[in-house]
């Protein structure tokens, strides 16, 4: 009954299935250890706490579905966090389109950058990588000058952005960057799901080097892959900047990290070619669900989240393995009772007793 | 047969390899910082800036040992600098707890031991990625080290750690044996310094001449085929993973006593400087080549960037950058030439193709 369940699932659903009961079972698990624990402000507060996280990891997602990485994430939304305030400091009138467009236009560059010395440059991803990280952290930290963005000088709709909500159950809150999150997913998930070029990135991250005898345009597609990263990476940075409002030039750094953490924890292979935009989101869920209930849990250390993040990520890719086994051993008993079944009558069932 | 090459091919040869050109960039710079830099080589400072110029990243020399191996192996151990600074915090929380610190930095190479098992455990046997089972370790282990020391800083004022262990990172040990004290350079050079020669010394002849050093590269360059040929790849992947986090451990010891005060924070982020050193020296990040001479260069290369840069004023987030920007180019500028050798190889059948088919005498 199990096998028959099984069958009809793919690797990464199954491990979005589980990511979805772990969340539900730590949140039972700190219901009963926290007062209060089941209300609109715990809500409120995943909710505003995941989507930065999550909006670069799905970016993410696109550059390592094709075996690639990109490290310089955090010093990408860094970057456009502190230039959008600048810009927004400086011209308090500017339209919000704008301002998003701008953020995007230099996360695209960035990436832009990136994907064109990882595709055509043949540079590995991560030595380049690697180094825009450093390089886009000290260009920010040249031109920033010391000097931090403030919230007091960013316009009002930037200041009450963190709080600003759509529709309201009770006490709960539906929030502008919570949407946000929300259509990033969607709309990544469906192009994941139907655009022939997003199936091609799973192609060359399966095998990169079938992927370009049968003729994928192998490097344009990686060098697509990090401009979406790029550009998701400037949408992170503009949330980034809206929700603290007070930028320095260290903001974001070691991002990079958590990203990866939230791909790897989501189901994605971290060598191509599996993976998928939901379950990355429930991967940044999961982290911060864990990471906000372990700062109110009292009967544990604040620095103790770490340590447990650092576990989690061991045990995602650890279950990863478990599970493919598995369905790979469900997959490979079905196949031959279908070939027993297919066979003409007369000869008995070979391998019956697998 | 041909006769074995002479001493000047090899040398010929060798220069035009990598390690040659790394070898030649750093004349580049060593020159541009004399010219340029004040107090580089002449001037108030004498010998002691070329001393201080390895003495400001020895921890990290230390650790791009054995990063290498790690690399060559076609493996990655993002967790050390999460291991140094766990190894530094065991040491100050010990010693604040009033163990001698003797028994701290015993303590804590063995911490550094059970963190490489651990590691080895899931790379090796379980066989899970590198690069995924270091990154847990790199959050997970500096989480460790915050549980450990918390927001505080141990080794000031009252805690302040013995004379002996702070002397070791903080004085030449010219100081403690008076016999070296004639020597340029060695004069002023720290306990840290020559261990970080001796162990050089010995990286080199295990990976260079040692069956050691063979099966990390073979291992390396292809892992099934050195399965299948016998090779030991479990045990020897183990044995990688154990020396990576020991001697980062070690490092962090070493750390500890250089700075005279721990924090949770000590040594965050310093694996991309460390991972940025061995790549620039040559190493593949896909495993199976690169040389202990080039991440030599390379560390030196990197040492004199920052040292010269850092006397000309140059601020050390642009000395990161220009350190990055190098490793890119590293990389970038050899491929560029190979396409454009590619291409022009290509132009040239071209040409040659077109020729024959317009000449007299066409094909039949």
């Amino acid at each position: 009954m199990t096998d028959a369940l099984l069958r009809r699932l793919r690797p990464s659903q199954v491990r979005e299935l589980i990511t979805v009961l772990l969340i539900i079972v730590i949140v039972v698990f700190f219901a009963t250890q926290i007062d209060n624990y089941l209300s609109g402000r715990t809500f409120n507060r995943i909710t505003t706490e995941f989507p930065i996280i999550a909006v670069v990891a799905v970016g993410q997602l696109l550059v390592v579905l094709t075996r690639n990485l990109d490290l310089s994430v955090g010093s990408q939304v860094a970057m456009v966090a502190w230039s959008t305030g600048w810009i927004a400091t400086q011209m308090p009138e500017i339209n919000p389109i704008l301002l998003l467009a701008i953020a995007m236009g230099m996360g695209v560059i960035m990436g832009g950058i990136n994907g064109f010395i990882v595709a055509y440059g043949r540079v590995p991803a991560m030595i380049t990588t690697l180094a825009t990280l450093a390089i886009y952290r000290s260009f920010l930290i040249t031109i920033a000058n010391a000097q931090s963005i403030e919230t007091r000088g960013l316009p009002d709709w930037i200041v009450h952005f963190p709080g600003t909500t759509l529709f309201e159950y009770g006490k709960i809150d539906i929030r502008l960057i919570f949407v946000i999150a929300l259509i990033v997913v969607a709309v990544v998930q469906l192009l994941l799901t139907f655009l022939p070029y997003a199936r091609r990135l799973y192609a060359i991250g399966s095998n990169p080097d079938a992927a370009r005898m049968v003729g994928l345009p192998k490097q344009r597609d990686v060098f697509l892959a990090y401009l979406g990263c790029g550009a998701l990476a400037g949408l992170g940075g503009l949330m980034q900047m809206a929700k603290f409002g007070t930028i320095t030039v260290d903001s974001a750094r070691g991002l990079e990290m958590a990203v990866i953490a939230a791909v790897v924890v989501g189901g994605a292979n971290i060598f191509g070619g599996s993976g998928s935009a939901i379950g990355v989101m429930l991967g940044a869920v999961l982290i911060a669900v864990l990471d906000l209930s372990l700062a109110r849990w009292i009967g544990i250390s604040d620095f103790a989240r770490d340590f447990l993040l650092g576990a989690l990520i061991l045990l995602a890719v650890a279950g990863d393995v478990v599970i493919n086994k598995r369905l790979q051993k469900v997959w490979l008993r079905a196949r031959r009772r279908d070939e027993a079944r297919a066979a003409p009558h007369g000869v008995t069932a070979g391998g019956g007793d697998g | 047969m041909d006769s074995a090459p002479t001493l000047t091919q090899r040398i010929a040869t060798r220069l035009r390899s990598w390690e040659g050109l790394l070898l030649l960039i750093l004349l580049v710079v060593v020159v541009l910082n004399t010219v340029f830099a004040p107090n580089y080589l002449f001037g108030d400072l004498g010998n002691q800036n070329q001393v201080n110029l390895w003495w400001i990243g020895i921890e990290k020399a230390i650790v791009v040992l054995a990063m290498a191996f790690v690399i060559i192996n076609g493996e990655i151990d993002l967790s050390v600098a999460s291991v140094m600074g766990l190894s530094a915090v065991v040491v100050a929380i010990l010693w604040e707890q009033g163990v001698a610190i003797e028994i701290g930095i015993l303590v804590a190479l063995l911490v550094g031991l059970a963190i490489g098992l651990f590691n080895g455990f899931w790379v090796a046997i379980v066989g899970l990625p590198s690069l995924v089972v270091t990154l847990a370790g790199l959050i997970g282990i500096r989480g460790l080290a915050f549980m450990l020391i918390e927001g505080r800083s141990v080794g000031n004022g009252e805690t302040a750690f013995p004379t002996w262990f702070e002397d070791m990172g903080q004085q030449p040990v010219s100081d403690l044996m008076g016999f070296l004290g004639s020597i340029p350079f060695i004069d002023r050079a720290p306990f840290a310094l020559f261990l970080y020669f001796g162990l050089l010394l010995l990286a080199g002849v295990v990976l260079g001449r040692s069956g050691f050093g063979r099966r990390n590269y073979v291992i390396g360059s292809n892992k099934d085929v050195a399965l299948y040929s016998g090779v030991g790849v479990v045990r020897h992947k183990m044995t990688i993973m154990v020396i990576s986090s020991v001697i980062a451990a070690l490092a962090g010891v070493l750390l500890a006593s250089h700075l005279g005060a721990v924090r949770g924070s000590t040594a965050f982020g310093w694996e991309l400087d460390i991972i940025t050193i061995v790549l620039l020296g040559g190493v593949s990040i896909f495993g199976g080549s690169g040389t202990m001479l080039g991440v030599f260069l390379s560390t030196m290369l990197v040492l004199n960037i920052r040292n010269g840069l850092g006397l000309s004023n140059v601020p050390g987030h642009t000395q990161t950058g220009v350190v990055g920007l190098l490793l890119i180019l590293s990389v970038l500028l050899p491929n560029m030439m190979e396409s454009y050798r590619g291409w022009a190889r290509r132009r040239s059948l071209a040409r040659a193709a077109r020729a024959s088919r317009d000449g007299p005498l066409p094909r039949s």
